[in-house]
């Protein structure tokens, strides 16, 4: 565990942070859990045919995104990423357009985002980091790749690749593995062998880091020291935080089937946007008006979101054919034209 | 073999040396490597070594070990790293060593580098040309003489390029690595050691036609990669009966052109395709299929398909017996005039 981290028990502390920080990390985390419980009554009415809650990683991801720079660095998110999205500055409603199935990769733009398109393939987008962490080397700019991925992903053959890669490359790369202890059903000890994955960094000849996921805090730290040693050149890091999937792993889910009750309470009461707001209270870097404040702002904005979300207007059907390719083929039109003739409404 | 003379549909000017195939590949890199400096070619080898079959040689000392690199040995990694290199503004031209390596990476390159600019709706194209020495031939070990074509041709977003002979090579890796959409670029193996005259001009012909290697009048013999040469050769020999063959190399195998084999079966009536792949949901039912649907009235008989058999591919020894030979061709031929 690094310095100022919590041993995931206990309080969290938030004196190492500037209080503009931790009032930004709070506002974060205030506001995608809002969202979170908005998108999943979302679901409940049928807007969104499915969605996974980030429900209990807030820290971990606000933590982690909020120590990258959104002008220079760049986020390669799967699929559970939202407040590292909220966090990272990207256009919420077109994240959000993915989990209403609007379109597959989301709705923003991952150029200027500069955070990836949603991927369901976990483990996918890890080498993707290491490509653009090596460009940016090549082209002589500073700019960090962070990787995000999860306990179940840790088995992928692209991520343990993809840690070679930037092993070898010595590449820029934050390798960020939110441990939720649930890869869908499977627990961590039917899924990490060896017992660590942070402790795997070593045979890649990078640094590994095991932090309280929930400790925002330790997050913040711990990633701002992989962001900063990438950034002068002295490669990769393999961080691991620890943290609980509160939630079932989608609204399709049934966790009942898998795991019991008391273990999900326990780390329901560890809740990471409670420790966070109580430390920056003992802190005395907000008191509680201000908080309120920010909690009414937050409430407001995730409403916000949702609304936006929920009227967005679904895509043209001629769309389907529309970036297949730059531009068309002889058979995509042939086949447009098939669509017009039979299928549009 | 006997060498052929081609007449090509390209129309390309320029100095005209003579090179096999895998010289012409070289060519072709440095001629991208030195107009765009944001060309990147990296895989296994390509580095100090030039590539288990030289396709790269040289070129790490002429552009430096920053734009030639060699990666570790890891096929889904190296496709993954290219989306990356992409999404961060470079053009990335992978190689995967041998066909059967890109089994491993199929996952990048389907479920990623081939949906990347559909996912992003166009906001982060991926102009990837993954090289991939490939088809049969050889005597080489298994995994070293696949066919995968069938499956990039299904893959939405790839583009799949074949060439037939050196100067096709040259033009074809030009207009592929230019290209803004992904492409696999299918090398075949068989033909690396061909020399012939090249024309180093540029790319005349769009990307998707496909061009005729030798007109004729009672049938049209549908291939690309080696399987052009073959072709040929058939056509030689059933000159010396009177039948005059067109073939028609294909070299484009997504997007198909649907127009040109149109074209060259209207006039003929009569359409064998030939391929190394297996047969059954083969890429050869695909273009029996649209010539059947564009020359159903014209046809005078069914279109023909010779191709590998519906087994692994066989170790050396069986290779000549697996591969369409030219009498199996010819038998086709044959039944579509006896039709």
């Amino acid at each position: 565990m690094p310095q100022n981290a919590s041993a995931g028990r206990g309080p969290i502390s938030v004196g190492h942070l500037s209080p503009d920080l931790t009032r930004e990390l709070y506002r974060h985390m205030r506001t995608a859990r809002d969202l979170d419980t908005e998108a999943i009554a979302l679901q409940r009415q049928g807007v969104f045919p499915a969605y996974v809650s980030v429900r209990g990683q807030e820290a971990a991801q606000v933590g982690s995104a909020a120590a990258l720079d959104p002008g220079r660095d760049f986020v390669f998110p799967t699929y559970r990423e939202m407040a590292a999205a909220q966090a990272h500055g990207v256009d919420m409603v077109g994240y959000m357009a993915s989990h209403r199935a609007l379109w597959h990769g989301g709705l923003y733009d991952v150029s200027a985002s500069r955070f990836g398109a949603v991927n369901a393939v976990v483990g996918g987008p890890v080498p993707h980091a290491v490509g653009w962490a090596v460009g940016e080397r090549l082209s002589g700019a500073d700019g960090v790749a962070l990787a995000y991925f999860g306990d179940g992903a840790s088995s992928e053959g692209d991520v343990h690749e993809s840690m070679n890669f930037a092993g070898v490359y010595g590449a820029p790369v934050v390798f960020f593995c939110q441990n939720n202890q649930w890869a869908l059903s499977v627990p961590n000890d039917r899924q990490v062998a060896g017992g660590s994955i942070s402790a795997r960094a070593q045979g890649y000849g990078m640094p590994g880091v095991l932090v309280d996921g929930n400790d925002v805090g330790a997050v913040h730290a711990a990633a701002s020291e992989a962001v900063a040693r990438a950034r002068r050149g002295e490669g990769p890091t393999l961080i691991e935080a620890l943290t609980y999937r509160v939630e079932p792993h989608s609204t399709s889910d049934d966790p009942g089937r898998y795991r019991g009750d008391t273990e999900t309470e326990r780390w329901r009461r560890r809740d990471p946007v409670t420790l966070l707001r109580e430390a920056i209270l003992a802190a005395g870097h907000a008191d509680e008006s201000a908080l309120a404040e920010t909690d009414t702002a937050a409430l407001e904005e995730a409403v916000r979101i949702r609304d936006g979300v929920a009227a967005a207007p679904e895509p043209d059907g001629a769309e389907l054919f529309t970036h297949v390719y730059r531009g068309s083929t002889e058979e995509l039109a042939r086949q447009r034209r098939t669509w017009q003739e039979e299928v549009e409404p | 073999m006997t060498e052929l003379i081609e007449h090509t549909t390209a129309t390309a000017t320029g100095p005209t040396v003579e090179l096999s195939m895998q010289q012409a590949l070289n060519r072709a890199l440095r001629t991208l490597l030195s107009e765009d400096g944001e060309t990147l070619v990296f895989g296994e080898d390509v580095g100090a070594l030039g590539g288990v079959f030289r396709v790269t040689d040289g070129l790490q000392k002429e552009f430096g070990a920053d734009r030639v690199f060699d990666t570790p040995l890891a096929e889904s990694a190296i496709m993954g790293m290219s989306v990356g290199l992409a999404m961060n503004g470079w053009r990335p031209v992978p190689e995967l060593q041998f066909d059967g390596f890109a089994y491993p990476a199929v996952d990048q390159i389907v479920n990623q580098v081939a949906r990347m600019n559909y996912r992003t709706r166009g906001t982060v194209p991926m102009p990837v040309t993954l090289r991939l020495p490939s088809f049969g031939g050889i005597q080489a070990p298994e995994h070293h003489g696949e066919s995968l074509e069938a499956l990039f041709a299904h893959t939405p977003g790839l583009k799949v390029a074949v060439p037939s002979d050196p100067g096709e090579a040259y033009r074809l890796l030009l207009q592929s690595v230019r290209c803004d959409d992904p492409v696999v670029f299918m090398e075949p193996k068989a033909r690396y050691w061909d020399r012939r005259p090249v024309e180093l001009g540029e790319p005349a012909d769009p990307v998707g036609t496909s061009r005729i290697v030798r007109p004729g009048r009672h049938g049209t013999l549908i291939a690309w990669g080696a399987m052009v040469h073959r072709c040929l050769q058939v056509a030689e020999l059933a000159a010396e009966d009177g039948v005059d063959l067109e073939v028609l190399d294909l070299r484009w195998l997504s997007p198909l052109d649907t127009e040109g084999l149109a074209a060259s079966v209207r006039r003929t009536k009569r359409a064998v395709v030939v391929h190394e792949a297996p047969l059954t949901a083969g890429l050869g039912a695909e273009v029996a299929t649209r010539v059947t649907d564009a020359c159903f009235g014209d046809l005078a008989a069914p279109v023909q398909r010779v191709t590998g058999f519906d087994v692994p591919y066989p170790a050396g020894p069986l290779e000549p017996q697996y591969l369409p030979t030219a009498d199996r061709v010819l038998l086709a031929v044959q039944r579509t005039l006896e039709y």
